[in-house]
Order: structure tokens, then C-alpha cells, then sequence
């Protein structure tokens, strides 16, 4: 028996094969400006490993933001029940995720069986999510993977707009000024950091404390966290994945 | 199955706006009200007819944000836009209009409204704790009498006091017994109808007629109960919907959680079952004991308000729910700030599953919001898996 689940995102589209005991294949694409397109794609691309028998297919998934455009899938999920899923699966000693996505950030936590007790979301605006330094990253012209390096060790430049649009001119102001594209990184990272602490306060954290979504690839935001919170941080490599994790696992779950 | 007479009630928004028209212009005079701490039967004493004002529509507020911030709760935006944009029926039709002094947001914009018609402005004491606050109230509703009957040049009586009292219990045991079908599980009424119906009693010009065709719904539903029609399954998720108020136009987070599969079953806001839980104690010297009744309203406006803990604990049992949705309008502080009191009490009292959105009347945060309240839902139908 194999679930699949799809996560379609702002910016990026997951897919993970699940066979009820460990992950056979996991597929990531550009949602580009088509979530029902990206999803068909990574259904494909799945499907192409040589390790999932399309007939074993049982279940699939959809989760994210771009879950209604999805024709084919048996069933829909909020991506918050499948972070708690996919959390628990990965270490079922987590109790506390930060997500940071394309648009959204959310602190969500779980009881000992990865189900959601308590979570909250960012509001309307794109303040201190991976849209936010996705922007910032292009003022900067530089790519948004690089930040934390350029941002490590550095002394940081204050920046006081969360806002996408006032913090671009304010970083235009400060380089104009002279600043250094890295103390501007280390002030971007400080500031998500911020806004993600102010987000996190809101919801009691408990230890494990595990990091997802595209924005847990900035090592250096990881640690901000960390001395923020005063937490150790978990993150793993498919980090980004855990909501399509979690729809394969609730997929398998339902067919059992 | 929808209870065939909840058309009649949606026919009275049309019935409504015709009979307002016919009866100012039969020389009847109309008091146009906001608030749920509005003495409805002092009015009605000096003959007059009492009408809800429009303000939960999100169409005029791009008008009201001309004068009024943007960063100002939708209610009070709506409520100013449609006055001075001249679309809603009841305000045109009004001869005198009924502010009190609820929330700063409010007061601020009376002052604006009050250069369109004449208005008075009932000083809503800040605490309806101690006898001080009872005494000013009282002052208060005798301050109003006295402006209508000068305004109206009518005498308002101990007679039609009583009797608009009388009148005005009437149709809040009519009410509330709607309302206390939905404890019935499954819920026999969506919590849509069941919004619509408690919302458009406010802009009732026949009191009586409003009364008959909520007797008529019970009895409808009451058969229907019979037979086991619901407006849903036994499984859905019970909600109890607190916060801000709700009516046509603002209804958006209560259709998305029934368009995700809850049940709304308890409205404990002003539009829903708030002004219906204490009666006018018909016994009592009239003025004091309409000051009594409206003065128990338990309003976020309030310190303290513990009166609204206490029914929301009630209702939660009563209507045996299963979590509770906070509504707050942005910008609305005093629901926004007792909010954090609430999720305590409902999470380690209640011991139940509490989420609180903040939103506006537009449509912008849709997608956002359905992230929200399908997680919730989901949460909640995990707990039950467990169990």
C-alpha cells in the first residue's frame, strides 16, 4: 500500500510516497504560477521512481494552500494537521514546530501523538516569512540561500519596518548610506527572528522544537531562534517537506 | 432539511423596508438603534417604532473611510458608511437615532453621525458592578424618556411601559427558545438560519407578526425534530461562536465553519443569544427594571465582565459543545483584549479546544482563514478520534 501526499505551497510543491512504515520517494518542484499544473507534474514525477508500483497507490493527500485545485486527490488537509503529523513521524518527541513558508509562518503545537493542541498563524501580511526575505534577497541582489552566510559573525544592521514594501526602501536607504549587503542580511535575519519570537509567544513553547518549511535552510535564522527562545532547535534536510509527509501518513491512516 | 418557514423570515428584509416606509409615512415615529444596550421599550412607550441600523456590509466602508481611519473596526466603518451614503432604509426613515457610550471607536463616530439626524446619547456607565453604576443607568433610561417625550411631544406612561415590556419578553422567549433548539444534538437549525433569523428581528416594524413567524419556525422545526431531519449529522463538530457581533453581510467566519463541517450551535454574541438570556422582571417599578436587564449585558466594554465567562460556560454545557470560535473585528480592542481572558478560561476551565480570529468584513482573507478554522476543525475531530 502506498499514500501520497501533496503539498502545494506559495513558492515551492512537495510530494512524498509513504508505504505505512518509511518514505520510498520524495519530489520537490516550482509551484510556478499553476498549483493545479505543479501538482499534476509532481504526481507524475512521483510516480516515475522505480521503487513506487503505481497500482499500490491507495490514497492521496493534497495539503497547502493550493489543496482546492487539486482534482485528483481522495482527500484535503490543512497543512497545519499535517505539520503535526509529519513532526511525529520525524522525532515523535516534538512537540513544538515553527514553520516558515512562502507566505505564511506558523507556530503550531502537538501532543504526544502528533495531533494539534494549539497553533497560530501570521496575519494577512507577508512580515517575516520567506516571501519577505525572498524580496529582501532581490534588493540585495543576491539569492535568498546565501543570507545566512553573508549574515554569520556579522554585526547587524537595525531595520525597524516588518513590512515587505517599507522594509525594501529601507534597505535601499541604508545601502545608499553605505551599510554592508552583510550587516543588512544579519538585520533581515534579526528581524524575522523577531517577528517570529513575538508569533511563537502567543502559544506556550515546549521542548522538541522543530523548524520547517523553505525558510529552516537559513542555518543562521535557526540559531537567532535558538538564542531567542532559549531552545534547542531541531531541523532535518527535508525539513520542507513535512506537510506532504504528514498527508501521506493521514492517506495511510485512512486506508488502514 | 431547511425548515421551509425560514423563506418567510428571509422575506422580511424585503416585508421590512416596505412597512418602515409606509408607517413613517403614516406619520408613525421611528427611533434607529446600534446596540444591544439600546432600551428598545422606552421607545416603543412614546409609540414609536424601533428599527436595528445597517452596518454589517462591507459596500459602504470604502464611503466611511472618506472621514473615518481605516484602521477602525468594520462595524463602526459600515454602520457611519451606510448613514452618510444613504442606503440603508431604517436610518433614512429614522427620526431620532439612539447612540450610547459603548467603545471609544463608537462614541467618535456618534459625533460625527449625530450632524445627520437628531441623536441622543446614552452614557453607558464603564462597570455594571455596584449600586453607583444601577443608579447613573437608571438616570440614563429617565434622561432618554424625557428627550423622547419633549422630541415626540407624547407622554410616555407607566402603562406602556409596562405593556412594551410585556411585549418585548415576548419576543425574547420566542427567541431564545429557537435559539435553545440547536442544544438538541444534532442541531436542528444551521447556525446560518439560525444568525439570519435572530439578526433580522431587529429590523421587525410589527412586532407582533415577528413573533407569530418565530412561533411558527419553532413548531416547524419542532415537527421536523420528530420525523430526525438536522440540519446536520451527529459527527459534526459543535461550536459555540462568541466575540463581535455577526449579521447579514459579516457572516463570513461562521459560513466557513459550517462549510467546513461544524455545526455553530450557540451564538453567544449581541446579535445572537447576549440580549435574549436575562427577561425585564414585569414586576418591578418599570424604569428600574428595564436599567437592570440592560445593564446585565455582558459587554466586552464592561469592567469587569466576568457575566460573559459565565455564559459562555453555560451555553458551552448546555449545547454540549465541542470548542469555542472567538470573532474580533480588527481594530475592535475590547474584544481583542479580553480575548486572551477567554481562551484561558475556555482551554483550562472548559477544558475545550479555543481559537480566536481577527478579520474584517472583506472577502481578502478567505483562503487564510479557511487555513485556520479547518485546522481547528481538524484538531478537534483528532480529540474525538482519541477518545
Amino acid at each position: 500500500m502506498i499514500s501520497i501526499g501533496i503539498d502545494i505551497g506559495s513558492v515551492a510543491a512537495k510530494a512524498v510516497a509513504y508505504d505505512g512504515e518509511k518514505i520510498l520517494a520524495q519530489e520537490l518542484i516550482p509551484t510556478g504560477w499553476s498549483p493545479r499544473e505543479a501538482g499534476r507534474n509532481l504526481f507524475q514525477a512521483i510516480s516515475k521512481y522505480p521503487q513506487i508500483d503505481t497500482k499500490d497507490i491507495k490514497c492521496i493527500v493534497g495539503t497547502g494552500y493550493g489543496r482546492i485545485a487539486l482534482p485528483f486527490i481522495d482527500k484535503k488537509v490543512t497543512e497545519i494537521t499535517c505539520h503535526g503529523k509529519g513532526a511525529h513521524f520525524i522525532d515523535p518527541n516534538i512537540r513544538t514546530i515553527i514553520d516558515i513558508g512562502g507566505q505564511d509562518s506558523k507556530v503550531i503545537r502537538i501532543d504526544d501523538r502528533g495531533n494539534v493542541i494549539d497553533f497560530i498563524m501570521n496575519d494577512k501580511c507577508a512580515a517575516g516569512t520567506g516571501r519577505f526575505l525572498q524580496a529582501m534577497a532581490h534588493t540585495l541582489e543576491v539569492d535568498v540561500s546565501e543570507l545566512s552566510l553573508l549574515a554569520e559573525g556579522v554585526e547587524a544592521q537595525n531595520i525597524n519596518s516588518m513590512c515587505t514594501v517599507f522594509a525594501e526602501s529601507e534597505i535601499i536607504s541604508l545601502m545608499a548610506e553605505g551599510a554592508s549587503k552583510e550587516s543588512i542580511s544579519a538585520g533581515l535575519l534579526q528581524s524575522v527572528c523577531k517577528k517570529t519570537y513575538s508569533l511563537a509567544s502567543k502559544v506556550q513553547i515546549a521542548d522538541k522544537v522543530f523548524f520547517s518549511g523553505g525558510v529552516s535552510k537559513n542555518y543562521f535564522l535557526k540559531k537567532l531562534l535558538e538564542n531567542k527562545l532559549q531552545a534547542k532547535i531541531k531541523t532535518t534536510d527535508n525539513a520542507q517537506f513535512l506537510g506532504a509527509i504528514g498527508a501521506a501518513i493521514i492517506g495511510s491512516e485512512l486506508r488502514r | 432539511m431547511r425548515p421551509a418557514i425560514m423563506e418567510e423570515v428571509e422575506a422580511l428584509r424585503g416585508i421590512n423596508s416596505v412597512k418602515i416606509k409606509e408607517a413613517s409615512e403614516a406619520g408613525k415615529k421611528v427611533v434607529g438603534m446600534y446596540c444591544v444596550f439600546s432600551p428598545q421599550e422606552i421607545a416603543m412607550a412614546a409609540d414609536a417604532i424601533t428599527v436595528t441600523l445597517c452596518g454589517t456590509k462591507q459596500e459602504p466602508i470604502e464611503e466611511a473611510e472618506k472621514e473615518l481611519p481605516r484602521n477602525l473596526c468594520p462595524l463602526i466603518k459600515s454602520s457611519y458608511g451606510f448613514a452618510i451614503t444613504d442606503k440603508c432604509p431604517y436610518f433614512y426613515f429614522s427620526d431620532v437615532l439612539l447612540a450610547e457610550t459603548t467603545c471609544d471607536g463608537k462614541k467618535k463616530m456618534y459625533e460625527l453621525m449625530e450632524k445627520l439626524k437628531p441623536m441622543h446619547i446614552m452614557n453607558l456607565p464603564q462597570t455594571a458592578t455596584g449600586e453607583e453604576a444601577l443608579v447613573f443607568w437608571k438616570n440614563e433610561m429617565n434622561r432618554f424618556k424625557d428627550y423622547l417625550e419633549n422630541q415626540f411631544g407624547v407622554q410616555i406612561t407607566e402603562e406602556k411601559l409596562r405593556a412594551a415590556i410585556k411585549l418585548m419578553n415576548r419576543e425574547r422567549v420566542a427567541m431564545k427558545k429557537l435559539h435553545q433548539l440547536n442544544a438538541h444534538k444534532p442541531a436542528p437549525i444551521s447556525g446560518m438560519d439560525m444568525m439570519l433569523a435572530q439578526w433580522l428581528k431587529g429590523f421587525n416594524v410589527d412586532k407582533e407578526a415577528g413573533i407569530e413567524l418565530i412561533e411558527r419556525l419553532i413548531k416547524e422545526v419542532e415537527v421536523q425534530m420528530e420525523k430526525g431531519i438536522y440540519a446536520f449529522d451527529e459527527n459534526a463538530p459543535r461550536i459555540l461562536l462568541t466575540g463581535c457581533p455577526i449579521g447579514s453581510g459579516s457572516e463570513k467566519v461562521l459560513k466557513i465553519l459550517e462549510e467546513s463541517g461544524a455545526s455553530v450551535v450557540a451564538l453567544e454574541n449581541c446579535t445572537g443569544y447576549k440580549g435574549l438570556d436575562v427577561l425585564i422582571d414585569e414586576e418591578k417599578e418599570p424604569i428600574l427594571a428595564i436599567a437592570e436587564k440592560y445593564l446585565s449585558t455582558p459587554c466586552s466594554c464592561m469592567i469587569p465582565n466576568h457575566g460573559r465567562l459565565d455564559l459562555i460556560e453555560r451555553l458551552s454545557k448546555e449545547y454540549e459543545v465541542d470548542g469555542v470560535v472567538d470573532l474580533t473585528w480588527q481594530a475592535c480592542h475590547t474584544y481583542n483584549i479580553e480575548s486572551f481572558t477567554v481562551k484561558k478560561f475556555v482551554k483550562d476551565t472548559l477544558n475545550l479546544p479555543f481559537i480566536q480570529v481577527e478579520t474584517d468584513y472583506s472577502d481578502s482573507d478567505e483562503g487564510q482563514l479557511k487555513v485556520r478554522l479547518e485546522a481547528f476543525l481538524e484538531s478537534i475531530s483528532n480529540c474525538s478520534l482519541a477518545e
